[in-house]
């Protein structure tokens, strides 16, 4: 028995090689950088991709809300090995809280009917942490967040998750429908590779907009003001051992 | 890492600053764990040199070194002078007792005139990262580092001239032009410790040499200081100067035998906007050259790097530094191609065009994309780190040559047929966009047999094609008797007359290059 179908969720966010510099308004962040899918939805896509070729799953189905570069993260995800997308069309994300991406998956739950809902923890950005839970509360679903390891049982009516938390790893049992929540260490995202990169070309990907859902996307939160942290003062190089010593006794007080 | 420290009496200044740059270099470690304890003089084929003559340093000479360069400059503990000794393979192994360390150029230059008025041999050192054994001395050479030497002197905006010191770090400047939107125009595994000047000293070619040519090109002025201590400064912004003979072109890839060089005027270039890097798998070398003819024709001008590894290397690679390959079958070549352009969709659409040619002709049998830039990243590490790999075997016999792609890949098959019995390992990859292999064979130990099967057979099948026996490591103490294999006599002949004008008494880097 397997999952017919999971809604995978990826964002479009700053690549996490860029160094990321504060705008010079002071409202946000320099945004013409290289962008890319967030780390922890690639490993979402990854776990989805693994159940469908272990047969656990039958369909992947790939979600992103964002501008109209954001459909090139669902590429990705297809040329991963994804089976379809739908494209959300949100033009400023800045203003796209996680209440809001989290009642548009709630009406993408109503339409589509999947057993399963995964996406990344949080995203890169704004480590909010939210959308999963917020959604599971939306959809009244079981929520497996912090997932480190999913195992469907044989009936496919329940998963056994493994979840990362503060004092170790915990297993819990859920049942299916569900909405879990990647961890860093689920597992290793694949690279895509050509073959899939030239089929992802053919695969379906739906537009559509928050009104199309019927969701009011209005944010809830005004950014005041965004700054760097107080740069470091820096070091100083020493001439010699006897240097370093003093320095470590008086200036550093660590000896 | 760790073992060197220790040996070193502990954690003094000098090996604190030895840690961070091994910790700076894009991985290795390891490889100390092999280090020669022979001298290089004890080892065949180095057993003939006889050390010139030459004076041996005395109090006297450090008296005035001192005066010159205050005492941090000076640096004659054994513990601390060893690993200025030895190279970053552990093969070559020298037996220096002075390690001397300008700040500035008036201090080399002050240097080389007591040193030429002496006669006491210097061997001039940056990151220590040559691959030739030309970075460390052969006897008790003086050692000069450039390694205080790090200031950045200028950036143009505009004309996008970098001038700066000898020593500074090729990683240290790329992080510094980043702001500005700029990189250097070189790129190579060692950029976290190799020095402009060592770079330019051995015309370093590197990993963008495809795409943004030579340092004969992009160096635009320089400052030396000859074997007398003459300060010659063509420290120059202009791109275009022709009054007179093009001095600097002399010094670039000299290996530190005509002078030292002391500063560096360079044109930075545009760091890309849009970066996209490939790697691709190849049934036959021959299909590998059809994938190269169509990355030219299909992505032309945005075409930055085309590298190749084969199997045994990404073998090496996988097992000895535990890194995964990103294709899921083996295949027996694999190329990496990188982009750099100024629209991402626009390069995006030429690359897709290029992959979807090379596979429907069949070209290609599998590949990948980098889907962000920590796989562009990774993709580069498997490449990259390969030199690293390498070391894990214990002894690698490392040549670097240049020969006509057709034949290129011919020279691992049949040394590979060779020393199959007594090697462990016998590879090929490098920069074959240049035509430009590095083939490299291992054994756990030094063998002798194994020296006699590679050479002087490596050198005659590169002569015998017309190729050079190093494209671009240099000739260090490694292979100045075997310039023959490449270049004419009379060639040899001028660029001995050169040597003895500008260095009469043979104190620069003696024992190397034109010798």
């Amino acid at each position: 028995m397997s999952l017919r179908r999971a809604l995978v969720g990826c964002k479009r966010v700053i690549d996490y090689l860029v160094k990321v510099r504060v705008n010079p308004q002071g409202t946000g962040v320099v945004k013409d950088v290289k962008h890319s899918m967030n780390n922890f939805d690639e490993i979402a896509v990854e776990e989805a991709i693994r159940l469908k070729e272990a047969k656990k799953l039958e369909e992947v189905v790939v979600v992103s809300c964002g501008p109209k570069q954001s459909v090139d993260v669902i590429r990705t995800a297809l040329a991963m090995g994804a089976d379809r997308g739908i494209h959300v069309t949100v033009d400023d994300t800045d203003k796209l809280e996680p209440l809001a991406v989290a009642k548009i998956f709630a009406k993408l739950v109503d339409v589509e009917k999947p057993d399963l809902v995964i996406m990344g923890k949080q995203a890169i950005d704004d480590d909010s942490n939210q959308t999963a839970q917020m959604l599971a509360a939306l959809v009244d679903w079981p929520q497996a967040t912090f997932a480190s390891k999913v195992v469907v049982s044989d009936d496919a009516s329940k998963l056994e998750v493994t979840r990362e938390i503060d004092g170790g790893l915990e297993t819990i049992n859920v049942k299916v429908p569900a909405v879990i929540s990647a961890d860093l260490r689920l597992n290793e995202p694949r690279y895509a590779t050509l073959p899939n990169i030239m089929k992802a070309k053919k695969k379906k990907v739906d537009t559509k907009t928050p009104e199309d859902l019927g969701v009011d996307i209005v944010s809830q939160l005004e950014y005041v003001s965004v700054a760097e942290p107080p740069k470091r003062s820096g070091g100083t190089k020493v001439e010699s051992v006897d240097e370093l010593l003093d320095k470590l006794k008086n200036e550093a007080k660590v000896l | 890492m760790l073992t060197m420290a220790m040996r070193s009496g502990g954690l003094r200044g000098t090996a604190v600053r030895w840690l961070l740059s091994q910790r700076l270099r894009g991985g290795g470690g390891g490889h100390h764990r092999f280090a020669s304890t022979l001298l290089t003089a004890q080892q065949k084929p180095y057993t003939h040199i006889q050390r010139g003559n030459f004076n041996q340093v005395e109090g006297e000479d450090l008296a005035v070194f001192e005066r010159i360069l205050t005492s941090s400059g000076v640096i004659t503990d054994h513990a601390d002078v060893d690993r200025y000794n030895q190279d970053w393979m552990g093969k070559f192994r020298g037996q220096s007792t002075v390690v001397l360390r300008p700040k500035s150029t008036e201090e080399v230059a002050a240097v080389l005139r007591h040193c030429h008025q002496r006669r006491l041999a210097v061997s001039t050192q940056g990151g220590n990262t040559g691959l030739v054994g030309g970075s460390v001395p052969l006897f008790d050479e003086i050692i000069l580092s450039t390694e205080l030497m790090n200031d950045i002197i200028s950036l143009d905006d505009v004309s996008r001239i970098l001038t700066c010191q000898a020593g500074c770090v090729l990683e240290q400047l790329n992080t510094y032009l980043e702001p500005h939107d700029l990189m250097m125009p070189l790129d190579l595994g060692a950029k976290g410790s190799c020095h402009i000047g060592g770079n330019v000293a051995t015309n370093a070619g590197g990993l963008r040499f495809l795409r943004y040519g030579s340092l004969h090109g992009t160096v635009l002025g320089l400052e030396a200081v000859l074997a007398d201590g003459t300060v010659l400064n063509t420290l120059s912004g202009l791109r275009k100067d022709n009054t007179g003979y093009d001095l600097k072109q002399l010094f670039i890839g000299s290996e530190g035998t005509l002078g030292v060089v002391t500063g560096v005027a360079i044109e930075a270039v545009q760091r890309p906007a849009a970066t996209n890097v490939a790697f691709l798998a190849c049934n036959s070398y021959e299909q590998l050259q059809h994938t190269f003819q169509a990355a030219k024709h299909h992505l032309g001008e945005i075409l930055s790097a085309f590298e190749f590894l084969d199997e045994g290397s990404m073998d090496c690679t996988t097992a000895n530094l535990g890194l995964s390959s990103p294709l899921q079958t083996p295949a027996p070549f694999y190329i990496l191609i990188e982009t750099h352009g100024s629209v991402q969709e626009h390069d995006f659409a030429k690359l897709e065009g290029f992959l979807e040619t090379v596979m429907s002709d069949e070209l290609v049998v599998d590949g990948t994309v980098a889907q962000d830039a920590g796989q562009a990243s990774a993709l580069w590490g498997i490449r990259e780190r390969i030199t690293e790999a390498l070391q894990h075997d214990g002894t690698v016999y490392k040549y670097d040559v240049s020969l006509p792609l057709p034949v290129l890949y011919s020279l691992v098959n049949e040394m590979r047929s060779r020393v199959a019995s007594v090697a462990t390992r016998c590879v090929g990859y490098g920069h074959v966009g240049d035509g430009n292999l590095h083939l490299n064979i291992t054994s756990s130990e030094p063998n002798e047999e194994l020296f006699g099967l590679i050479e002087p057979f490596v050198y005659e099948f590169t002569a015998k094609h017309r190729g050079s026996i190093s494209a671009e490591h240099g000739l260090g103490v490694m292979k100045p008797h075997h310039i023959h294999y490449s270049k004419p006599a009379e060639a040899i002949h001028l660029m001995k007359q050169i040597k003895a004008l500008m260095d009469p008494h043979g104190i620069l880097n003696p024992y190397k290059t034109i010798v």
